[in-house]
């Protein structure tokens, strides 16, 4: 059964390859790419279901024992966001069948989508940093590609500013990789955590923690470093933006929370301090930022930053329900964000325009897409019963817990302010008396294979009123999370002593 | 020579991070060069440099000085995938050029300004 750990990532592999193989027949294309992604998101949903039922996974794929040769370990973190990555993966791919033009898919579009989820599910099944490396060096390659796909204007300009600025974070990541290889004399993330636990925590390896703080930082899109984002998200398609809405910068999370978890505990340090400040600070700007504007994909895209606020936090209090409290924030902000990016991509098809000013009516016209929107809105400003009440009543009941009062004031005001802008684009777009001079045109155009762009979106908003109504297992499964992130002992056994 | 080496390291980050900072698009990407140069560098020479004992096998007994493979092994990874992602950022900016008639990067800021 340790070959489970492999399939999310050989299934992708083989689909992009075999993609590249039909680049002359579009419909074979498409075939294969569709049949990739239910196989990919099945064998990691079964990941996860193997790695809940008997424990953490561990595959050496060159057999070479643990700190000498690749390993791949799957424990519930890197199952959770594994199989909730597949799960939206899927959803886009459907999404982008009729929601990403002809000019596009012939360009590659589903090669690059399917290498992109392969570097996403190795960096959540690695478990070595300079892999980790690799894998995002795997996911940045096919996501510059796809940011760039079609070549308009604001896409390449856009690109620019996201190449540049992850390339600045990759080679301050390999810098990182370096001091500790040379400090502690190993890269293998379980007995990176065994020899730093003996080492001198002020040392260099401490230096090292810091600049991989920056790194994974820049990835994540935490506070001051955040500003590549919003210049680049809204650009490409619809469906493009919303796999790097969706996964990217949660892969950032995800790199931080490990290394903050098993090689840095996070106890009382300073370096706790400073990622509360930046978790408050990333939430507060975020919003504000998303206050100001005014095109549906652009607020969008500023939210992101100010919900990757609240997985920080989450981090940053290192207690066990705070950390549930983020699993469970990144499963919810996984799925509802990939929607909305979706139902953006929908009402940019059905106007030709995603300019709150020009938008309109769209409620009298379209009342389905109005709720296809409101419940993944109204989810990430965290009403109840959706997913995003019970993300964000964990994480406050958490920080009310360990008397951090500040960072849970700014929490909920920050989602008080979520709750504005959702209602200022449900308001303009939806709502209000559609501007007149331009009416729709491309609405015959558009209409054209719109149920493969609403059946994902739609089986995303089930899936958020689902966790709403039956948050139980997913917490249950939340706290199991952190309670592995918090015992490395177990990560630790299972990758050295089974070996 | 670690000290010339590391003097050699700061000199290449802060040449690229100079670069990154200039307004034209192609020193942009010399200034990414330079960067990854430098963390290959550094990654090497961080990584312990050892002379003349290259094998780990002295004939059929283990050498008792030789050096460390790993640190090469992950700079020539290092230096495949930086090759890579700057023979796309190279065509990048040319795309950009074609499509936007500038290579000053103060000119590109229609998407922050909103259409």
């Amino acid at each position: 059964m340790k070959l489970l750990v492999l399939a999310p990532i050989l299934a992708p592999l083989i689909t992009a390859a075999l993609c590249l193989l039909a680049w002359q027949r579009m419909w074979l294309q498409r075939a294969i790419s569709l049949l990739g992604g239910v196989v990919f998101t099945c064998s990691s949903v079964a990941l996860l279901g193997y790695v809940y039922s008997y424990g953490i996974v561990v595959m050496q794929p060159g057999n070479w024992p643990a700190p000498f040769g690749i390993t791949l370990v799957a424990d519930l973190f890197s199952a959770v966001m594994a199989a909730v990555g597949s799960i939206v993966g899927l959803a886009v791919l459907i999404f982008s069948l009729t929601g990403v033009d002809q000019q596009r898919q012939q360009g590659g579009f589903h090669p690059l989508l399917h290498t992109l989820l392969l570097g996403v599910s190795g960096s959540f099944l690695t478990g070595d940093l300079f892999n980790l490396y690799v894998w995002f060096e795997v996911m940045l390659i096919s996501s510059f590609v796809l940011v760039s796909l079609g070549g308009e204007k604001a896409q390449l300009e856009g690109a620019i500013k996201y190449v540049t600025l992850n390339l600045l974070s990759s080679a301050l990541f390999l810098a990182a990789v370096g001091v500790l290889y040379s400090t502690v004399g190993t890269l293998n993330l379980a007995d990176l955590a065994v020899r730093l636990g003996d080492a001198d925590p002020s040392g260099a390896p401490s230096v090292a923690g810091r600049i991989l703080l920056i790194a994974f930082g820049i990835k994540a899109a935490v506070f001051p470093l955040f500003f590549w984002l919003p210049a680049s998200y809204h650009t490409p398609p619809a469906a493009i933006s919303a796999v790097l809405a969706g996964l990217l910068t949660k892969v950032g999370v995800y790199a931080m929370t490990r290394v903050f978890s098993l090689l840095f505990p996070l106890e009382g340090d300073s370096t706790q301090t400073l990622l509360l400040w930046t978790a408050g600070l990333t939430m507060a700007t975020g919003v504000l930022g998303a206050a100001a504007q005014n095109d549906i994909r652009r607020v969008l895209s500023f939210h992101i930053i100010s919900q990757i606020g609240y997985m920080i936090m989450g981090l940053a209090m290192y207690t066990p329900l705070a950390l549930a409290g983020m699993v469970f924030y990144l499963v919810h902000h996984i799925v509802v964000k990939t929607n909305l990016f979706l139902v953006a991509g929908i009402v940019q098809r059905l106007r030709g325009t995603c300019d709150l000013d020009r938008l309109g009516g769209l409620y009298r016209d379209k009342a389905w897409l109005a709720f296809l929107f409101l419940i993944p809105a109204f989810s990430l400003a965290g009403l109840p019963p959706l997913s995003g009440f019970w993300a964000k009543f964990i994480l406050a009941r958490a920080g009310l817990e360990a008397e951090r009062y500040l960072i849970v004031a700014v929490a909920l005001a920050v989602s008080l302010l979520t709750l504005f802008s959702m209602t200022k684009v449900w308001a303009e777009a939806f709502w209000k008396v559609p501007p007149a001079q331009d009416t729709p045109a491309t609405e015959i155009e558009g209409s054209e294979g719109l149920r493969w762009m609403v059946v994902p979106s739609a089986a995303l908003a089930s899936l958020t009123v689902a966790i709403g109504f039956a948050a139980e297992p997913l917490f249950e499964l939340a706290s199991a999370t952190a309670n592995q992130l918090l015992d490395p002992k177990q990560y630790i056994d299972a990758v050295l002593g089974g070996a | 020579m670690e000290l010339l080496l590391a003097i050699t390291v700061g000199a290449l980050y802060a040449a690229g991070f100079y670069m990154i900072l200039r307004r034209s698009l192609v020193k942009l990407i010399i200034g990414l060069a330079l960067l990854s140069h430098a963390a290959n560098l550094f990654l090497f020479t961080v990584g312990g440099l050892t002379r003349a004992g290259v094998p780990l096998l002295d004939g059929v007994e283990p050498a008792t000085t030789f050096a460390d493979p790993l640190p090469q092994a992950l700079i020539l990874t290092a230096i495949v995938i930086g090759f890579g992602v700057q023979a796309f950022a190279i065509v990048l900016l040319r795309w950009v050029y074609q499509t936007t008639g500038t290579d000053d990067v103060n000119q590109l800021q229609t998407t922050d300004i909103g259409s």
